[in-house]
């Protein structure tokens, strides 16, 4: 069953609580403006709707209050293009970054990439042309109104402003990911 | 109790039921492409359903057993071999040590499934054995001098004279999808009993489909959602994509529809070339 809601916060509140309150199903999957509910029995899918308070405020799998810092060091090769984007110097694109209130919506394109919300619609920065071969695990990165972390290498067309050394995805961890949906971030000048 | 692998053929991966519950993190499913050809390969050495086993591609496998062993292969017919011996396919086989089994290049199909007596016991990944192949999440592709650990026995093992299977069917059926809307009427008439072609590059991430252009009633992108498998896709090529096992997590592709899952296990043996009809629920 795929559940629309308004945008990618409500996604990831509603699949946060969906998880809170042992919601049974195989898979709870927030998207950008959806919940996938899939291995579950669809009564138990409308009940659970019909007692989800509908609060956007995002619910983490954690302690609600808890915020993930994550220490970049900014040197991405993309840092100038994204400041002639802005219209701002490198030094105001680290400022603007590490202001932002972000939260993890939802995850794809790789285990424990985050599609991280927040940045805020006039600083959008469009993908490359064309994609890079390999982008190091620990690429700091831009695209469309997202902000993310690269979990591992992989290819990748998102602008790299910077990098960490924060290790965003260890199967042996529990959760293996650092940003699971909901989960609030900062980015901090290392 | 353990197992060689001497050769790996062009890609063998160890698979069971797959890994549930970590989709919203981005992590594929995967499992058994075929679930009910694995399924039978355990019951037929008596394992339970939740055994891993092994996954051919096309190329077959080849194995030493270190200690004796039995095991059965289903899935994808081929020529099974101990030593120099034929042994059948599609039944339980015992060997002693030092054996070396063959599982021939598939005859049929593209996906053979051999199950060995105890399971093959490699380390869970969260909670799974299975080989995912988009993002390789599990254990690695089985490598050539690789020692494959086998678990201990869980159930009996029953005397087994034939175990017939149904031929291949070359039908998937479809009920219509969340996007639905973004496929013209007309499109899903011509779509009913219309007939594809398996496309090359299909593989355990997805089946493509060649054939008429299936016309869309809107365009531009949908924002990224969750995805199911057996999740047909609709890229802007018109030519439709099957959600495999190893299928990605989320898209933003329109879902037009979905194919029903007994179609799934069919999927897994469809070559490319193959001609399938397609049926709209």
């Amino acid at each position: 069953m795929l559940v629309e809601v308004p945008d990618a916060v409500a996604a990831a509140s509603l699949a946060a609580w969906a998880r809170r309150v042992g919601l049974a199903a195989e898979e709870v999957v927030p998207g950008a403006a959806t919940v996938l509910v899939d291995g579950a029995d669809p009564s138990a899918v409308r009940e659970a709707l019909d007692a989800w308070p509908g609060d956007t405020a995002p619910v983490g799998p954690g302690e609600p209050e808890e915020e993930v810092r994550i220490e970049v060091q900014y040197d991405g090769p993309d840092l100038g293009l994204v400041a002639a984007h802005w219209g701002c110097t490198e030094a105001e694109v680290v400022d603007r970054h590490t202001s932002l209130e972000l939260v993890s919506a939802f995850c794809g394109f790789a285990p424990g990439f985050a599609y991280l919300a927040g940045l805020p619609e006039e600083w959008a920065v469009p993908r490359l042309p064309s994609p890079r071969p390999r982008v190091p695990a620990g690429s700091v990165a831009v695209a469309d109104r997202w902000c993310a972390v690269y979990p591992t290498a992989s290819p990748g067309g998102w602008r790299l402003i910077g990098t960490t050394t924060a290790t965003l995805w260890d199967v042996g961890r529990r959760p293996p990911a650092l940003l699971a949906p909901g989960t609030r971030v900062r980015f901090v000048a290392a | 109790m353990s197992l060689e692998v001497v050769d790996p053929g062009p890609l063998t991966t160890v698979q069971d039921l797959g890994r549930v519950g970590w989709a919203h993190l981005g992590v594929p499913r995967a499992g058994a492409l075929d679930r009910a050809a694995a399924a039978r390969a355990n019951r037929l050495v008596g394992n339970g359903r939740d055994a891993a086993v092994l996954e051919t591609t096309v190329g077959g496998v080849t194995l030493r057993a270190r200690d004796a062993t039995t095991f059965a292969v289903t899935g994808a017919a081929c020529d099974v071999r101990c030593d120099a011996r034929a042994a059948p396919y599609g039944l339980p086989v015992t060997v002693p040590a030092g054996t070396t089994i063959r599982v021939g290049a598939a005859l049929t199909g593209v996906r053979s499934y051999v199950a060995v007596r105890g399971g093959i016991d490699v380390d869970p990944v969260l909670g799974s054995r299975s080989t995912d192949t988009l993002a390789w999440v599990g254990p690695p592709r089985l490598a050539v001098e690789q020692v494959l650990p086998v678990g201990v026995p869980t159930g009996p093992l029953v005397p087994v004279d034939a175990a017939p299977v149904a031929s291949a069917s070359r039908v998937l059926v479809l009920s219509r999808g969340p996007r639905a809307d973004w496929v013209e009427q007309l499109a899903w008439q011509a779509l009913d009993g219309a007939s594809y072609v398996v496309g090359a590059d299909s593989d355990r991430v997805g089946l493509r489909l060649q054939g008429p252009d299936v016309g869309r009633a809107r365009t531009g992108e949908l924002a990224s959602e969750g995805i199911v498998r057996g999740a047909v896709q609709l890229p802007p090529s018109g030519q439709p994509l099957v959600f495999l096992a190893d299928h990605p997590t989320t898209g933003g592709y329109p879902v037009i529809a979905v194919a029903s899952d007994d179609g799934l296990d069919a999927c897994a043996q469809w070559r490319p070339g193959d001609r399938v009809t397609l049926r709209v629920r």
